[in-house]
């Protein structure tokens, strides 16, 4: 559905790392992926696998230990990381903006709720104070906060966390920008809250046509949101396919075990198993197993899954995996198709 | 290749490691400024212990055929109104501003750390009357409050160091009370007092030890802070009497000569001044290795 | 935000009655007769029978606070045993130069070292940082005193450019002050370092930037908003160092303020001024503070609206 459009933004050998004391961090160390225009993509991974640096390096928003971005972020085909400090903080909220994970503290206590959607506004659209006051209420009714009108004059602490991330989606989009980065937007709600917050991101992200990169953990918001899925894990790219085809046929041994992580009601009647679980934790960035980074979890590891990393095979124009048994089976099949 | 703009690059080997130990020891290794105050400790050590032997002779004789001379071989940091060799005095001097530094934080620590172990541990009315007279203390700031019991007590040496100590013993209590009242609910307190153990094995077993990283690092900013205030009050001439050698007095008789013997004034100054800052550094040193919770 | 502040002025009345308290047992823990001590080693007999009956020694102890409490709450603090005029005349002549050289002092510091630590919470690490936390250090390992008098052989002696003491015009000021304020910057730089290294590694720093800002509104509107709320309490803290450093400060410059005149009241044993004195500069750290902490309830719209 989204070869015949031009990606809005192409990620290309993206590798951010730290210089710590203790050598150097790949938190991120190589990965491709593209957006296109108006869709959601899913960017999954347990903890620690570098979806959050992935969404900061865009934005170039690390500060602290310093990252070195190296590799290429074409936005509208413009190298993002070539672009001089006047250059990306006009990016910033006004094309690309982004949600945080932390709707407690990711708003600022001292500030009215108001003038802190206005400001973004002020800052890229040149409105006056009273145009930007107007234009915030105006989002903050967008969002479904009731009574806009004075809610704009409270600060922060009298909001619930659903309503700050509310605020926080009517501040990502209040510069109209083509892409929202969102970093596990409802992590840190009631799961009823959740639902609506999710469901709010949705009809308006359709209605400004804005593309979303969902980050997050959660298969389930995935499968409601996404279209199309690229899987991380331990700083690498492991799968990408569209939405219906990783929970129909998931290649990757890492992304089943996600799969296999989430409890569906009725499977162990089914299948006779239980939840499973993947065994061991997400490597440190400062070990990276040899070989295959998941092998030392991987329930198909062979043998050379600990020696030689494997390579990105592309399965067909919307799939890749990266996995030995994949390579396995493409040669094989090429093998048979060869006779 | 990218690097980030260049304000946002903060300090290159920011620690990521899991060793506790290594951790701290790395951080205190790498922050010259602590070593270096760590090591003039050692020369004020060495020379309080050493005066006799670094400076033969009795550091307030006068010999008034000399007074206020300006440096020179003889005597390298001049002379005072007295003809006394200043550079004498001021190694003497060590031997004081030390002494009262040891003695100020022992009196702070003997009566400032069992009240706030107490009044943390128990809580309740105890915790009620030892607060509100560390409230009451902390009310006067901590050089009027010394001054204070100097104006009750008297001058000289054993009432400077008492009242100091004391002006310091407030900020132990508070000190120690707030790490007892973040201890008391761990676990393992709460095991150790499931299973009868006594008060007081609990309080020195398992509260104590973890009160030592920030009583350590008060200390030796309380020991600067002691040679300060006695310095303060040897100048005012409340504090440790002439014609024994204290930097603070010192600096009290040079400030008459100030027009025609300036540099009278210069050298105490500086050696209370190095004192200070090589405890106030070593203190920064320890806190930003041992504890980085707490921070001024 | 009325309840926050009526809250905060009942807490200070047991650091009051705590002050008094103090304040009546120092002269009755010094040793020998209070009505002596307080008279003066000059007085004469029918004197101290004055002051024992004046002061009620006779009568029991709580009584004897009672009567103390009620002439404290009218200023009535005695006479003073070297002038034999009220202490309280005395305090009031001394009071507003103290003040004066304190609220120069503290425009000072707040003026230097906000702005020092703002720069070095930045630029962290840089030389700048190393150029400012170095120089808080030496500032507050620096004896005032010393300041006060190594300014005075440069300035007065060597350069002649101001008075090395005494008051009358702003030139006797500016010694003063900026011996006052050095130690005071140190601390109030060392402490806007700290709270804005913390402000800017938050998370509404980061939305902040994230929305494009400017990097001077991500500091100044953003992080230094949110710092001022520490900063300021760590002003009002330092208004005691102030005080304390004022003690030797005005020693130095004989300047003829409150510190000064607790000081000879000590060489004099003159208890009665020492015991004026050493209240009134507690009641002026408790009221400072207690203005500090209104103006917090200002910045700060969490405790406003609470």
């Amino acid at each position: 559905m989204n070869e015949q459009l031009k990606p809005l933004l192409e990620i290309k050998g993206l590798v951010t790392r730290f210089h710590t004391l203790d050598g150097v961090v790949k938190a991120v160390d190589g990965i491709d992926f593209e957006v296109y225009e108006g869709e959601t993509l899913g960017l999954v991974g347990e903890s620690g696998c570098g979806k959050s640096v992935t969404a900061l390096s865009i934005l170039q928003l690390l500060r602290c230990p310093p990252a070195e971005i190296m590799g290429r972020i074409l936005f509208e085909g413009k190298n993002l990381l070539e672009l001089d400090r006047e250059g990306i903080r006009k990016i910033r909220g006004n094309d690309i903006s982004m949600i945080f994970q932390e709707p407690m503290t990711s708003l600022n206590p001292v500030l009215k709720i108001g003038e802190q959607i206005a400001e973004a506004a002020r800052t890229h659209k040149n409105m006056t104070r009273q145009e930007a006051w107007r234009w915030a209420v105006e989002m903050l009714r967008m969002v479904q906060i009731p009574g806009p009108n004075s809610r704009a004059r409270q600060y922060p602490h009298s909001f619930s966390g659903g309503m700050r991330q509310r605020t926080m989606i009517g501040m990502s989009l209040s510069c109209n920008p083509r892409l929202i980065l969102a970093d596990e937007p409802t992590t840190a709600l009631d799961v009823t809250i959740q639902a609506q917050i999710m469901s709010l991101l949705h009809r308006l992200k359709d209605e400004f046509n804005t593309a979303i990169v969902l980050i997050t953990h959660d298969l389930g918001v995935i499968a409601e949101m996404a279209s199309r899925v690229v899987v991380m894990y331990a700083g690498i790219v492991v799968e990408e396919a569209p939405v219906k085809e990783i929970f129909k046929d998931p290649r990757h041994p890492y992304t089943q075990g996600l799969l296999g992580s989430i409890p569906v009601i009725g499977r162990k009647r089914q299948t006779g198993r239980r939840l499973q679980e993947i065994p061991g934790i997400v490597p440190s960035p400062m070990e990276t197993p040899s070989g295959c980074r998941f092998h030392p979890r991987c329930s198909k590891v062979m043998n050379r899954c600990c020696r030689q990393e494997p390579p990105m095979i592309r399965l067909n124009e919307h799939r890749r995996v990266s996995c030995w048994l994949e390579a396995h089976s493409t040669v094989k099949k090429s093998q048979a198709g060869g006779r | 290749m990218t690097e980030q703009k260049e304000d946002d690059v903060c300090q290159p080997g920011e620690l990521v490691t899991d060793n506790r130990f290594k951790r701290q020891w790395v951080k205190l290794k790498r922050n010259k400024a602590a070593l270096a105050g760590g090591m003039l400790i050692i020369v004020y050590v060495l020379s309080a212990f050493f005066a006799p032997v670094i400076f033969p002779g009795n550091p307030s004789a006068p010999n008034l055929i000399k007074s206020l001379e300006t440096p020179s071989v003889e005597n390298l940091l001049g002379t005072d109104e007295l003809g006394r060799s200043i550079l004498g005095r001021i190694i003497y001097g060590s031997r004081i501003s030390l002494l009262i530094a040891v003695g100020v934080v022992s009196v702070g620590m003997i009566l400032g750390i069992p009240l706030g172990l107490v009044s943390g541990y128990y809580g309740g009315k105890i915790d009620f009357i030892i607060q509100r007279i560390t409230d009451t203390m902390l009310a006067f700031p901590g050089f009027l409050l010394a001054l204070a019991l100097v104006a009750v007590l008297g001058v000289g040496l054993r009432n400077t160091v008492i009242s100091i100590g004391i002006s310091m013993v407030p900020l132990y209590i508070r000190l120690v009370r707030g790490c007892v009242l973040s201890v008391r609910a761990e676990d393992y307190v709460e095991a150790a007092k499931a299973v009868g153990t006594r008060d007081i094995a609990i309080l020195i077993r398992h509260i104590l030890p973890n009160v030592m990283v920030p009583i350590t690092v008060q200390t030796s900013l309380s020991m600067g802070m002691a040679i300060l205030f006695a310095a303060g009050l040897g100048f005012l001439g409340i504090g440790v009497q002439p014609p024994t050698p204290e930097w603070g007095a010192m600096l009290g008789s040079a400030r008459s000569y100030l027009f025609n013997a300036p540099h009278v004034a210069t050298f105490p100054g500086i050696a209370i001044f190095l004192a200070v800052l090589s405890f106030n550094l070593l203190g920064d040193g320890l806190r930003d290795a041992l504890d980085p919770r707490f921070r001024i | 935000m009325l309840n926050y502040l009526i809250k905060r002025l009942i807490s200070t009345i047991p650091v009051l009655l705590g002050i008094s308290l103090l304040l009546f047992f120092m002269l009755r823990m010094l040793p020998g007769d209070p009505a002596q001590v307080l008279a003066g080693q000059m007085a004469s007999p029918e004197d101290i029978e004055n002051i024992r009956h004046q002061l009620g020694l006779d009568r029991p102890i709580y009584e004897q606070y009672a009567t103390y409490l009620s002439r404290l709450v009218r200023f009535d603090l005695g006479l003073s045993a070297r002038t034999q005029n009220p202490v309280i005349d005395e305090i009031w002549a001394r009071l507003p130069n103290t003040l004066l050289l304190a609220v120069v002092a503290i425009m000072l510091a707040c003026l230097f070292g906000i702005p020092a630590g703002i720069i070095s919470a930045v630029r962290p690490y840089s030389w700048l940082d190393y150029l400012v936390t170095m120089s808080a250090l030496f500032g507050i390992s620096m004896p005032v005193f010393w300041l006060g008098l190594m300014l005075v052989v440069v300035f007065s002696v060597v350069l002649k450019w101001l008075p090395a003491g005494g008051t009358g015009s702003w030139q006797h000021v500016i010694l003063p002050s900026i011996t006052l304020a050095a130690l005071v910057i140190a601390f109030i730089a060392r402490m806007t370092r700290s709270t804005m290294l913390e402000t800017l590694s938050q998370d509404f720093t980061t939305t902040a930037r994230s929305k494009g800002l400017t990097e001077k509104i991500v500091i100044i509107k953003h992080a230094l908003r949110n710092a001022l709320i520490p900063i300021i309490t760590v002003v009002g803290l330092q208004f005691g160092l102030l005080l304390g450093g004022a003690v030797l400060t005005e020693t130095v410059f004989a300047w003829p303020g409150l510190g000064r005149l607790i000081v000879d009241s000590i060489l004099a044993r003159d208890y009665p001024v020492i015991q004026g004195a050493i209240l009134i500069f507690g009641l002026l750290y408790i009221f400072v503070n207690l203005v500090v902490d209104f103006i917090y309830a200002f910045v700060d719209p969490r405790i406003r609206y609470d």
